[in-house]
């Protein structure tokens, strides 16, 4: 644990000294989580080991339009930052954060995508980064994170520990799309928070196809009245991977309105989970929230578990929420295959097509060609059964 | 040339005996109609010929010749079954999200080696002739479509495929009169076609599709067997009589299980 202690936080880089140094006495002072604890109940926390990690900086590249210097940083105030973490993770991220910051002026539109992108290196390396997007009063901007395997580095252990930090003001429109594509022995424990402003619109997105143990714990907050917020992800498992989201909606505002699709899919031993939270505060009347995750579960070894839950403290609301976990339906096989198209290539349409809903309100039209063909290569990896004729 | 020949087909679901000995048998360019009471067997034949999981066949044999070979339908998977020239069109064609007409068509050209090059204009084509609505074209397989544009869908994946041997589930429910004859004058097209003319096996419940569709063979199936085999004329008798004159007096009726299954297609 000595890679992680206080004076390690304190001496990790030139700045945020005393900062770093009081997030990594909380974190030393509080338990590690275990599975016997709810919001950790079908994790593999149980099998974190933290020593087997060393702390560095990731190495990040951040493209985007030819003006991105001007409102693009790595250093921002405490302040911004807060100090109320979600869990030990996101405190052990403020100890030993590398930020990257996107603050963008009042009413301005930013044209181009920014991309931020994480090259993990293996060998036992931990990287903490945080995005910080702070988008001004009626300014528009798009910007995706992705996490990849550094070359060679595919199948090393490796942690990545994210947190992301939106902050949409009033008007403001905001697009962030995360990829995750780390190695297959990597785990990725993030924490995503956006807070949505009057009359604001928000859009997480997250596509999660790597790692060995990949969670996020992703919160939208409406705290402005006409705000709006949508959170989408697609996810896809295969061989021991597992796949673990939980998801909160917490209107907090009067007249504001939470969308969210959650689409998984999980092969081969595969898992995955999803919690979803739909939280309406005593003062958001006249609110919409609704909350859809479906899963398909590919493989007879294979195991996905979804729980929404809804926690609703006034009457003036309007609230869905819908849970599917199953195989591929049978008629849609049987229909293309009635075409004759090749069961397999049945399978890979009909999976496709599962994720087209997902695929299609992702930010960037450039990712998303990429996409259909990563998920589609990733279906050739399992053998799988019930595939046959 | 080919013949799709059904011989003592016997078949039944969950436990229950549906089909209790069909003979057919439908050559190229010849129209077979058949028809029947709700109940009768006429899903659970389409279904059997063509694949569909859930179904057991307890006795016969069902034979594609095409080609100088003779294919045993029943011991091949239903895509090798479609690449060899049957087809089906579905009384309630399956709605696939996220999956649009081309992609399944180009995959339905791979498996039979076909060449994709001109598939985007032989779709346009076959889309004009039947006047269904190119913005159609685009959108998930049988989302969001009426039911004379399901039945227009099929019919346009039905002459895009050219198969040998068709079988029409109930082609003529569910859709409008003028999709109705978009639909049955394309098939009759097909059916007539100097080169490689179309065997169809139209299964229905009503003598309106042959205002287009012209039936060279009527057959009536009740409780699970053909009962009576005419010419067209056989169709009009049926519509001023009914069934009931065909129907066998006995309690052993098919319909419950098989009305319950008919509600699967």
């Amino acid at each position: 644990m000595s890679a992680f202690s206080p004076d390690a936080a304190r001496a990790f880089s030139g700045n945020w000294g005393e900062f770093r140094l009081a997030a990594a006495e909380r974190f030393a002072a509080a338990p590690m989580p275990t599975t016997d604890e709810e919001i950790w109940r079908y994790s593999r926390i149980d099998k974190f080991d933290l020593g087997a990690f060393v702390p560095k900086a990731p190495v990040t590249e951040v493209t985007g339009p030819p003006d991105l210097a001007s409102f693009l940083s790595t250093d921002t105030e405490p302040d911004v930052i807060g100090s109320d973490a979600p869990d030990v993770f996101a405190e052990l991220n403020r100890a030993f954060m590398s930020p990257t910051v996107v603050k963008v002026p009042a009413g301005k539109v930013v044209a181009a995508p920014i991309v931020v992108t994480h090259t993990v290196s293996g060998d036992g390396t931990a990287v903490f980064p945080r995005l910080v997007i702070d988008a001004g009063a009626d300014s528009e901007v798009t910007v995706v994170e992705r996490f990849v395997a550094a070359d060679g580095a595919e199948t090393d252990a490796a942690l990545v520990v994210p947190v992301l930090q939106v902050n949409a003001a009033q008007a403001a429109r905001v697009k962030y799309l995360a990829v995750n594509e780390v190695g297959a022995a990597t785990w990725q424990i993030g924490n995503q928070q956006a807070v949505g402003h009057r009359d604001s619109t928000t859009l997480l997105a997250t596509v999660t196809l790597g790692g060995d143990y990949v969670r996020a714990r992703t919160e939208a907050r409406l705290s402005g009245q006409g705000s709006t917020t949508k959170q989408v992800a697609l996810y896809f498992a295969g061989g021991d991977q597992m796949h673990d989201f939980r998801t909160i909606q917490d209107h907090d505002a009067p007249h504001t309105t939470s969308d969210l699709l959650f689409k998984g899919a999980v092969q081969d031993s595969a898992a995955s989970v999803y919690t979803g939270n739909i939280v309406i505060r005593e003062h958001a009347g006249g609110t919409t929230a609704d909350q859809t995750n479906r899963n398909l579960t590919l493989s007879e070894g294979a195991w996905a578990e979804s729980v929404p839950n809804l926690d609703i403290r006034t009457n003036d609301v309007k609230c869905s929420h819908a849970s599917t976990v199953g195989p591929i339906d049978e008629d849609q096989r049987f229909y293309l295959e009635s075409r004759g198209v090749r069961p397999e290539v049945a399978e890979r349409l009909v999976v496709l097509g599962f994720f087209d809903e997902v695929i299609s309100q992702l930010p960037s039209g450039a990712v998303t060609d990429d996409l259909r063909r990563r998920v589609a290569d990733k279906l050739d990896l399992g053998t799988r059964e019930g595939a046959a004729a | 040339m080919a013949t799709l020949k059904i011989e003592g087909l016997r078949a039944s679901v969950v436990g229950k005996e549906i089909l209790k000995g069909i003979d057919l048998t439908v050559s190229s360019g010849e129209v077979h109609a058949v028809m029947g009471p709700n109940g009768a067997g006429k899903s659970t034949l389409s279904a059997i010929v063509m694949g569909k999981p859930g179904y057991e066949v307890l006795a016969g044999s069902i034979t594609l010749e095409t080609g100088g070979e003779s294919l045993d339908v029943l011991a091949m998977p239903t895509w090798k079954r479609a690449a060899a020239g049957l087809h089906l069109v579905m009384q309630y064609p399956t709605e696939v999200p996220g999956v649009q007409l081309d992609a399944v068509l180009t995959e339905a050209f791979v498996s039979r080696e076909r060449s994709t090059d001109d598939l985007d204009g032989l779709i346009r084509s076959e889309a004009g002739r039947i006047n269904f609505d190119e913005r159609f074209l685009t959108r998930s397989l049988n989302v969001d479509l009426s039911g004379g544009e399901k039945k227009r869908n099929e019919t346009l994946q039905l002459a895009a495929l050219a198969p040998k041997i068709a079988i029409l589930d109930e082609l003529d429910s569910g859709l409008d009169i003028d999709a109705l004859r978009d639909c049955a004058r394309r098939v009759e097209d097909m059916s007539n076609d100097g080169d490689e003319p179309l065997g169809v096996l139209a299964i229905t419940h009503y003598s309106r599709l042959f205002d287009e569709l012209k039936p060279d063979f009527v057959h009536i199936l009740a409780d699970g067997r053909i009962v009576e085999t005419g010419g067209a004329e056989l169709a009009a008798t049926l519509e001023s009589d009914g069934y009931g004159a065909f129907a066998p007096a006995t309690e052993d009726s098919a319909d419950a299980s098989a009305n319950a299954l008919a509600d699967l297609f």
